[in-house]
């Protein structure tokens, strides 16, 4: 039984990763209130409208936060050594929502250097609470799985008042658009904000997937991982920072979309094993396979209005988690 | 090729000094065994010497080189850490896992060639666990994991090994396969050894004791030197331990 080489467990992996990806873009594309006929878009102008305006910036939309999500929870689940975090677990998202509304609260359009200045207020955010649970997490060398849970959780409920106590603040508008935000929807107009978003996220994807060997190292040990040559600290903050500028722009964008980075790492480990090398690339794009799925499933369950994504993650993932929880429980004390 | 420690002293934040003025010379192909009562600052000491804690005083020279102005990949070529047991959340496979040791010896952007995987089960067959590379990590047992780990640490092809109670949850036999693995290595590889063991008996073939208390040493020289009633009774605080010479080997016990 010797295992095939990792670089063709990889390529092999991320082969079969992208066509998921692709057939679901194609059901994402087909599916929905209106279904539109490929042929149709070279006749209809009322087909091409609809499909390049809102059906495809959508699909992309999707892709763009499942990607995100499904990263960011691979690299903190190595990270932190826990297989139950993920950006929403661990209060990331959390943070981010909060910078996102007092962004929102000071007005949506403010921008910076073209980059919208509520990405840098939910990075801030996200940063913070990524900061504050590692903190409270960590007793020396060690990192505690149930504080690291237990404080998520309480930066989770921070962040929630925090959001609650924006919105009755400020004027009712914001507070309206705040709750439609918070509500998560992968709603879109045009193309303007995903290459916006891009021009973020691609950068910080490749440099967080460029710490795939090392976070491989840290989710066997940290220790051992120091002595194999890791700059344990440096990898730690790069990370940390590289998951809250994700995070803190698919928050901004799309709401909190829950357990998407939960599940999605391990369905990639089921399939393909544990190492980073595999998990981290394959993460990125069975997450944005998924999220385009659960947004088409989210469009065609109720037969006269559409749910927001974010529920149907939520009933997905919240499963998923308490199995995950107890089966880890059979070989390791939380 | 040489390993020195002068005048360690480590404290943890805000704590007394966990060891304290430890000097520590560590030739080419020898074997140090580190023993001493729990608490006396035994793993302390190897974590400093592995480098992942920085000592509040004193220096730790690798080949006339501060431990500190090493670069970590090469410093890991020489220096290799087993620590007292590895927790892994994660089920990893045991070849991955070995496969992973030989990350200081490859390109950081590159993957493990056929070369590495060599290495690799090479050293699951030198600790007798070549029978374990398909497992998952998580499925092994205390004994097994111990074993895999160490085949890790031999996969980074160290010249220095530091090992934490590597035979703390190995059974009769697999403590003597482990010092004499050990012993062949330090023999034929020039494979120098820095082990915290409990197992005075083990420690007969060494080459030099250091005996801590209180996180200061209390006795260093040749397992003769050090394995005697009176300097025993006083690492350990206990006045009821014995030791009797037996042909090359020391018993040592403890008077019920």
């Amino acid at each position: 039984m010797k295992a095939a080489p990792i670089a063709s467990r990889i390529v092999k992996a991320l082969a079969i990763l992208t066509l998921v990806l692709i057939a679901s873009i194609a059901v994402g594309l087909t599916v929905g209130a209106q279904r539109i006929d490929p042929a149709s878009l070279f006749s209809d102008s009322f087909s091409r409208t609809l499909f390049f305006r809102l059906r495809l910036p959508r699909v992309l939309m999707g892709l763009l936060i499942g990607a995100s999500l499904g990263v960011t929870g691979g690299a903190l689940q190595a990270l932190f050594r826990n297989p139950l975090a993920d950006p929403y677990t661990l209060g990331v998202s959390g943070g981010g929502a909060v910078g996102a509304s007092i962004a929102i609260a000071l007005g949506w359009g403010a921008r910076v250097f073209g980059i919208p200045l509520v990405f840098a207020t939910s990075f801030v955010g996200a940063m913070l609470a990524v900061s504050l649970v590692r903190t409270i997490a960590r007793t020396g060398g060690v990192v505690l799985p149930g504080a690291l849970l237990l404080s998520g959780v309480a930066v989770n409920l921070l962040s929630a008042a925090g959001v609650l106590t924006i919105q009755y603040l400020t004027d009712p508008t914001s507070a309206l658009r705040i709750l439609r935000w918070m509500i998560g929807s992968l709603d879109v107009v045009g193309l303007e904000p995903i290459r916006r978003m891009l021009l973020v996220l691609a950068p910080a994807w490749l440099a967080l997937l460029l710490f795939s060997r090392q976070l491989n190292l840290l989710a066997i040990d940290e220790d051992t991982a120091a002595t194999l040559g890791v700059n344990i600290r440096r990898c730690e903050m790069t990370v940390h920072a590289l998951c809250a500028l994700i995070v803190g722009v698919t928050v901004s964008a799309g709401g909190a979309i829950g357990f998407v980075g939960l599940i999605v790492p391990h369905a990639v480990r089921l399939m393909f094993g544990e190492d980073l090398r595999i998990v981290l690339p394959g993460s990125l794009l069975l997450g944005a396979a998924f999220l385009i799925l659960a947004d088409a499933l989210a469009r065609i369950v109720l037969p006269s209005t559409e749910l927001p994504v974010g529920a149907v993650t939520g009933l997905l993932g919240g499963p998923a988690f308490l199995w995950l929880l107890r089966r880890r429980q059979q070989y390791s004390a939380m | 090729m040489s390993f020195e420690a002068h005048n360690l002293d480590y404290a943890y934040a805000g704590g007394p000094l966990a060891v304290r003025n430890v000097s520590l010379t560590v030739p080419p192909g020898s074997m140090t065994a580190v023993i001493g009562a729990n608490g006396s600052g035994k793993s302390t000491l190897i974590r400093v010497l592995a480098g992942l804690l920085r000592p509040s005083a004193g220096s730790i020279l690798l080949e006339g080189v501060l431990l500190d102005d090493w670069q970590p990949r090469l410093r890991a070529r020489q220096i290799a850490y087993v620590p007292q047991s590895t927790a892994t959340a994660f089920p990893f496979q045991v070849m991955d896992l070995v496969l992973s040791g030989r990350t200081p010896h490859t390109l950081r952007f590159r993957f493990e060639s056929a070369h590495d995987a060599e290495k690799a089960m090479e050293a699951l067959e030198t600790v007798g666990a070549a029978h374990l590379a398909g497992r998952g990590f998580t499925s092994l047992s205390g004994g097994e994991r111990q074993m895999v780990i160490l085949a890790r640490a031999l996969a980074q092809e160290p010249r220095f090994l530091l090992l934490d109670e590597p035979s703390s949850s190995l059974d009769l036999k697999h403590r003597a396969d482990l010092i004499r693995t050990l012993t062949r290595l330090r023999d034929t590889k020039h494979l120098s050894v820095i082990m915290i063991t409990h197992d005075l008996q083990l420690t007969g073939s060494f080459d030099q004791l250091l005996a801590l208390r209180c996180g200061e040493v209390a006795a260093a020289g040749t397992p003769d030197e050090v394995l005697r009633d009176h300097l025993l009774r006083e690492v350990y605080g206990d006045p009821n331990v014995r030791s009797q010479r037996m042909g090359d080997q020391t018993l040592v016990w403890v008077d019920l």
